[in-house]
């Protein structure tokens, strides 16, 4: 058997189609390949219209995530050997978002979404220039290094149910997010963070599904992060009946 | 839905619906929902030793009517998938509780497995000691 593999990709045109259908392309079959590569070879060889996003390939810049065969994924990082010689691999845009054309998703309310959360120290004191940088231990950095290595692929946002249930959903890696600077400990935007925050459409709109964590290619725990998020809202809330007054001054900065 | 045509500034994007069935669609959102649905059972335990508590402190008489009660196949059979239910409700939850309560010490995180450990041993010494109390009765 020749070493072939047939690409099932979801194309939309705009223009003319009212909504997405699926067209096989037969591509080499090689052990080196990734998805992605195979992707570029339609593009080069056999159909120059297809469309889709990448740039680094090499699991960077997050542009290239797609559906392949139902699952999230880095195309760049996914190679066609686990799928086998001779295998048929469905290709789609991602899950969730709405689609401008063939494998490409439109990511602005996304980005809305990411900048609602303020993803930037927040300082209520800025010191002078003068006194220097602002020192972390190893051990500080530790605290939340993991949730600052998110790239912004959104494949969380197309394992979970949650977002496409309930569009106004923060989602996934805009929560992580804002706990990374929430766990900084030169960031005192923590109690502004949670009054955005702390409602149904945010953290509490999260049921733990736990999707996010699974598909994330950078390992950054975006359940994990959510539900240290909510353990914080709550004991802030019991905080509020307990000390009615002024706690909100000494509770700038979160830690677990 | 009519044919317009797309300009640069008002692209027709396709929106897909999200189907009523989205958790048929892998063994893992379908965990999800039995997990969610395992409340219930945990609910009904609660429920059921309450009565066992309220069948003791009205005397010998209104035990064993509860018990005969109990014994009835249809109820067995329905307290075995509860018994299912709350087998998967404690696993799956003691499974994500190094999720939420990252463990530090001496400023590293603890291995997840030993977070979730502690709840094990401690699930199994309480089980063993009710059954003892239990037992030795009988």
């Amino acid at each position: 058997m020749a070493d072939k593999i047939v690409l099932e990709i979801a194309r939309y045109a705009p223009e003319t189609d009212e909504k997405p259908s699926f067209q096989s392309f037969e591509v080499p079959f090689r052990k080196e390949w990734v998805v992605l590569d195979a992707l570029n070879h339609i593009k080069d060889k056999l159909d120059g219209s297809l469309t889709y996003r990448w740039s680094c390939r090499m699991g960077v810049c997050g542009s290239c995530g797609m559906m392949v065969n139902g699952e999230p994924k880095l195309t760049c990082a996914t190679f066609l050997s686990s799928y086998g010689n001779g295998a048929k691999v469905r290709v789609e845009p991602l899950r969730y978002f709405p689609v401008i054309r063939d494998l490409v998703t439109a990511l602005s309310d996304f980005l809305v979404k990411l900048q609602s959360v303020k993803p930037w120290l927040i300082r209520k004191d800025e010191p002078p220039l003068s006194a220097g940088e602002f020192l972390q231990t190893p051990e500080q950095l530790d605290l939340y290094k993991q949730f600052s290595m998110c790239i912004n692929c959104t494949l969380c946002y197309a394992a979970c149910p949650v977002v496409g249930l309930e569009p106004s959903f923060v989602g996934p890696a805009a929560l992580a997010l804002a706990q990374r600077y929430n766990m900084d400990n030169r960031d005192q935007g923590a109690q502004e963070r949670l009054g955005l925050l702390a409602h149904p459409e945010g953290i509490w709109g999260c049921t733990f599904v736990g999707e996010c964590t699974r598909v994330c290619p950078k390992h950054v725990d975006p359940a994990g992060a959510i539900q240290q998020y909510k353990l914080k809202a709550a004991l802030e809330w019991v905080k509020s009946f307990v000390l009615p007054r002024g706690h909100d001054e000494d509770s700038t900065e979160v830690r677990s | 839905m009519t044919n317009l045509p797309s300009t640069e500034f008002h692209p027709r994007w396709y929106r897909a619906r999200v189907s009523t069935y989205w958790w048929m669609g892998s063994w893992r959102y379908l965990l999800f929902i039995l997990r969610e649905l395992t409340s219930v059972a945990v609910a009904w335990s609660v429920v059921l030793t309450l009565l066992l508590l309220r069948a003791l402190l009205n005397g010998p008489e209104a035990y064993s009517r509860f018990m005969h009660r109990m014994q009835s196949p249809w109820m067995i059979a329905f307290n075995v998938i509860a018994f299912c239910f709350l087998l998967l409700h404690t696993i799956t939850w003691f499974n994500l509780a190094p999720r939420a309560m990252p463990v530090r010490v001496g400023g590293k995180r603890v291995p997840e497995f030993l977070v979730a450990a502690p709840n094990y041993v401690l699930w199994v010494v309480a089980s063993a000691a009710i059954a003892w109390f239990v037992l030795r009765a009988s």
